[in-house]
């Protein structure tokens, strides 16, 4: 063990390093999820199979989520400074990232969002139409606990992902795991910090992995006995 | 009463139109059952559809209780669609719901109050016999259950009609006899106007009072099941009430008729099988009416022999050398 790791783990750097990670990436996918969850819905709802299709309203709102996602993270952190600094009056810090990283998460979850609608059965929602359910009755009460064990699924990858981005973090000044890594490990030449900082991150993914599994396969009524 | 006026549907598609449903009249009246019949891709499905405008109609128009619901605004029409009943080949019931909510979800819909809609739910589960299933959910029932979850949903909001769109084709012989018996009480006993489509004869059979065919988009010919079963007019009505094979077998008499009696005496012998294996002449069974008490057999059947006279004589010296009793019939028997 490197005196760096001593040090960091004796100042509870280490320890601090996983509470931001976890913090980040929570408050990062709530939020995502807070204008992923509504965009994905009026995807697939406006889609031309969906049920209220809106062809160009589709086009434009799916034009959008393409081009937010086909940016690389590290490039859109760099490019989104100023709404950062417009949202949380600051282009700097663990706020900014998770700006950062809602920016850039809400348009996977949309997508994650529609394409777990999209397996929804149309003959249910064909149904809930012939019993004269409107559209949000469709939505609220067909279309998303119908997909609910999908969603859950797609949730805990979107967080997965999101961990993974928060990794960046360090490039405008945020902090966490991968901060650490970089930091101290590899700008320092520790290779110990660099792998305590790995297998941290590994166990983090692992649960929330197992928690999200658990969840939707514990909500799903299909497979019940 | 729902009246269907030169109803048309086309479908386009990039490059062509696809029509699915031509020049449709049809009126279907208060409390009776009604059938569709009609080979896949005839344009069935979509007819059922366009009498609560899940599809919607591209010429004529379907009036309902004397409103052309064409017409209806949004609101209307929604309302309109809670008092028709509807249900599917493969059940549609939602799978993260149990059977309680399942059958509460139409009422939900129209905003019944929750403690009422159960009470009501729970009323329904009972008729169609599933009241210790109430909690069970979809994925743990068997077709005909969730088929009964369906129909009972499907007469939550008390409908005045039921449209039944394939409703046991994905069900055994005998669940669809249960089913189709339930939907005749339904009929029977809450004066619910059912309007069944479906490809299956039997179903016509079992349950309507009058039957439309429906052949390439159009009405082949329409009316009360009993005529159109006896003498069915179009060449589509003829494919499907007498079914290629059974003409064959029709036309393949026309021999003499033999009486065989089974008077308890062949306990367990399979004569007629015997008959055929050993003489190998092909007989039809034209009429049996046999029963067992114990494992012997009583009863009678006729069979028609060949046309040709040497097969004809080789049935009947086989039936000399045997101890079964028969004669030769006159009379017609069918």
């Amino acid at each position: 063990m490197s005196d760096m790791l001593r040090q960091l783990m004796d100042n509870n750097v280490i320890l601090m390093g996983i509470w931001e990670t976890i913090y980040m990436t929570v408050i990062s996918s709530a939020f995502a999820y807070l204008f992923g969850l509504p965009l994905g819905v009026l995807l697939q709802v406006t889609s031309d199979t969906g049920i209220r299709p809106k062809r160009a309203l589709n086009r434009v709102v799916g034009f959008v989520v393409n081009f937010f996602r086909s940016i690389p993270f590290i490039i859109l952190m760099v490019a989104m400074l100023p709404v950062a600094r417009f949202v949380v009056g600051t282009a700097l810090g663990n706020k900014a990232v998770i700006v950062m990283l809602v920016i850039a998460a809400a348009p996977y979850v949309a997508r994650m969002v529609e394409s777990s609608l999209n397996e929804v059965d149309a003959g249910v929602i064909e149904a809930a139409q012939a019993m004269g359910a409107n559209t949000f009755q469709v939505i609220w009460k067909v279309l998303l606990p119908e997909a609910r064990p999908s969603l859950l699924n797609g949730a805990t990858i979107a967080m997965v992902t999101i961990l993974g981005y928060s990794a960046m973090a360090a490039t405008i000044g945020g902090t966490g795991l991968g901060q650490i890594a970089i930091t101290y490990g590899h700008q320092r030449s520790k290779d110990d910090v660099i792998w305590v900082c790995v297998i941290l991150m590994v166990i983090i993914v692992q649960i929330i992995q197992e928690i999200g599994t658990r969840a939707a396969k514990v909500s799903d009524r299909r497979i019940q006995e | 009463m729902i009246e269907i006026r030169h109803l048309g549907k086309t479908f386009r598609t990039k490059d062509k139109e696809i029509t699915a449903l031509d020049d449709i009249n049809l009126t279907i009246r208060d409390g009776e059952i009604f059938g569709i019949i009609g080979l896949s891709g005839a344009g069935k499905s979509t007819l059922v559809r366009c009498i609560n405008l899940l599809e919607r109609p591209t010429s004529g128009e379907v009036i309902i209780d004397g409103r052309s619901i064409g017409e209806l605004p949004e609101k209307e029409l929604l309302k309109l669609r809670q008092s028709i009943g509807m249900i599917f080949q493969d059940f549609a019931l939602l799978e993260q719901r149990n059977v309680l909510d399942n059958v509460c979800f139409p009422m939900e819909i129209a905003g019944k109050p929750r403690a009422q809609a159960r009470e009501r739910a729970k009323e329904l589960l009972e008729r169609v016999g599933l009241t210790e299933r109430s909690s069970s959910y979809p994925s743990q029932l068997s077709g005909g259950q969730k088929q009964r979850v369906a129909i009972a949903r499907a007469l939550a909001m008390d409908p005045k009609y039921i449209l039944c769109d394939e409703a046991t084709s994905a069900l055994d012989p005998t669940t669809t006899r249960s089913i189709l018996e339930l939907l005749k009480d339904i009929n029977r006993d809450l004066g619910v106007t059912v309007v069944v489509i479906t490809h299956e004869m039997k179903v016509i059979d079992q349950i309507c009072d009058r039957v439309a065919i429906i052949d390439k988009s159009n009405i082949a010919e329409e009316g009360k099941v009993s005529d159109v079963f006896t003498n069915p007019q179009s060449a589509i009505g003829r494919e499907l009430i007498l079914p290629s094979d059974r003409t064959d077998a029709l036309e393949a008499l026309g021999g003499e008729k033999i009486r065989i009696i089974f008077d308890g005496q062949e306990a367990g012998e399979p004569v007629i099988a015997r008959m055929v294996l050993e003489s190998q002449v092909p007989v039809s069974i034209i009429y049996a009416d046999t029963r067992e008490v114990g494992d012997v057999t009583y009863g009678h059947m006729v069979v028609g022999l060949p046309r040709d006279p040497r097969q004809a004589a080789k049935i009947k010296a086989w039936l000399e050398q045997s101890t079964v009793e028969w004669r030769v019939e006159k009379e017609e028997v069918i």
